[in-house]
């Protein structure tokens, strides 16, 4: 894709310089008002949940060698700023996306918890890597390794690897985005509640 | 200086000492409990040895037996010695301890007493280091049971 192929404005026209450029994503119809203003006919959900999806920051949390993928997944070379993951935090508070790369222990499981419960929502979790999808080679025999970070917090994407290739990683928050474009605010609940009871 | 040249050295420290060279480039000696702290000095002290420097300890659980091994080293003439230590006692496995001739073996011993509740005689600060303060039992003790964390393959 070269620059001349962008098309970064909706008041962008074509090179008849009439019709107007939308953008595919753009979620909603766009109606031109005449003298250069347009009217949007879209519903609020679409809006949001455009602006939430293409704006997800990520904080960092790296326990074991999947944080070096994840590191190169956001290096120049993979880049998913790309794609709206922008800038990682190392705050929870700043943070919209927590990708859990590495081995969750007995120890660090209230740390994850805790830091789940500091960020603000609509907050949304990746589990990346076998050791946080299952506990994956520690499964067996270990006194330490919890079987999966979904015991302790509901997670949203899981993306398989031991460790996963940064395309793959790519390929789960492109999916995470996906699910957001599909949210409703009317029917979406908070994912904690009801966690520690059972339900998913 | 050569194996054969430490081992007889070392072994006019003690008669109880067993020499080999099991699956190793090191001299492997195994003392007996009590003579484990006198060995120690005398290795340290020797001005032909000079083992100064004791760069790994191991916690071991052969099935039967628990014990210590002690890998040194002499910055003086780099050779090394491997020490073995072992006890048939499971109930109260107790060892001296070394942090008083290798200021290292403090965090070391530590690191033992946490997984494998071996405990060591003089040591001044033993308690657990990684696991927390309340947990119970010897996580990597062969014979450790855990239903709740532990799925058993």
């Amino acid at each position: 894709m070269g620059v001349d192929d962008k098309q970064r404005y909706i008041c962008q026209t074509k090179p008849d310089g009439f019709e107007q450029v939308i953008p595919e994503s753009f979620p909603g119809k766009v109606i031109p008002g005449g003298n250069g203003a347009n009217i949007v006919i879209s519903s609020l959900d679409q809006v949001v949940n455009w602006g939430r999806s293409n704006s997800l920051w990520p904080l960092y949390f790296g326990t074991s060698c999947c944080a070096i993928e994840m590191m190169q997944t956001g290096a120049p070379k993979h880049d998913f700023s790309r794609f709206g993951f922008e800038v990682a935090r190392p705050s929870a508070r700043q943070a919209d996306l927590i990708i859990i790369a590495g081995t969750i222990v007995n120890k660090m499981a209230p740390v994850l918890r805790r830091l789940y419960d500091q960020m603000a929502e609509p907050k949304y979790v990746i589990a990346m890597g076998a050791c946080a999808i299952s506990g994956g080679p520690f499964y067996y025999n270990s006194y330490s390794v919890v079987k999966g970070a979904d015991h302790v917090i509901p997670v949203d994407v899981y993306v398989p690897g031991c460790p996963p290739r940064p395309e793959a990683l790519l390929e789960g928050m492109i999916m995470l985005q996906e699910k957001i474009k599909k949210e409703s605010m009317k029917e979406k609940v908070n994912p904690i509640d009801g966690f520690d009871e059972g339900k998913i | 200086m050569t194996n054969e040249e430490i081992q007889h050295i070392v072994s006019g420290f003690s008669d109880a000492l067993t020499f080999s060279e099991e699956a190793s480039e090191f001299l492997n000696v195994e003392v007996p409990v009590a003579e484990l702290h006198k060995v120690c000095e005398q290795l340290k002290s020797n001005p032909d040895l000079k083992f100064d420097y004791l760069f790994c300890v191991t916690g071991m659980d052969w099935g039967t037996d628990l014990g210590v091994i002690y890998h040194l080293e002499s910055t003086t003439f780099r050779h090394n010695i491997v020490l073995k230590v072992r006890t048939s006692d499971r109930e109260n496995p107790t060892l001296d301890s070394v942090a008083d001739i290798w200021l290292t073996a403090e965090l070391h011993e530590m690191e033992v007493y946490d997984f494998f509740g071996i405990k060591f005689n003089n040591h001044p600060n033993l308690r657990r280091l990684f696991l927390p303060l309340e947990w119970e039992g010897w996580p990597l003790r062969k014979d450790y049971v855990d239903e709740e964390n532990m799925i058993i393959k």
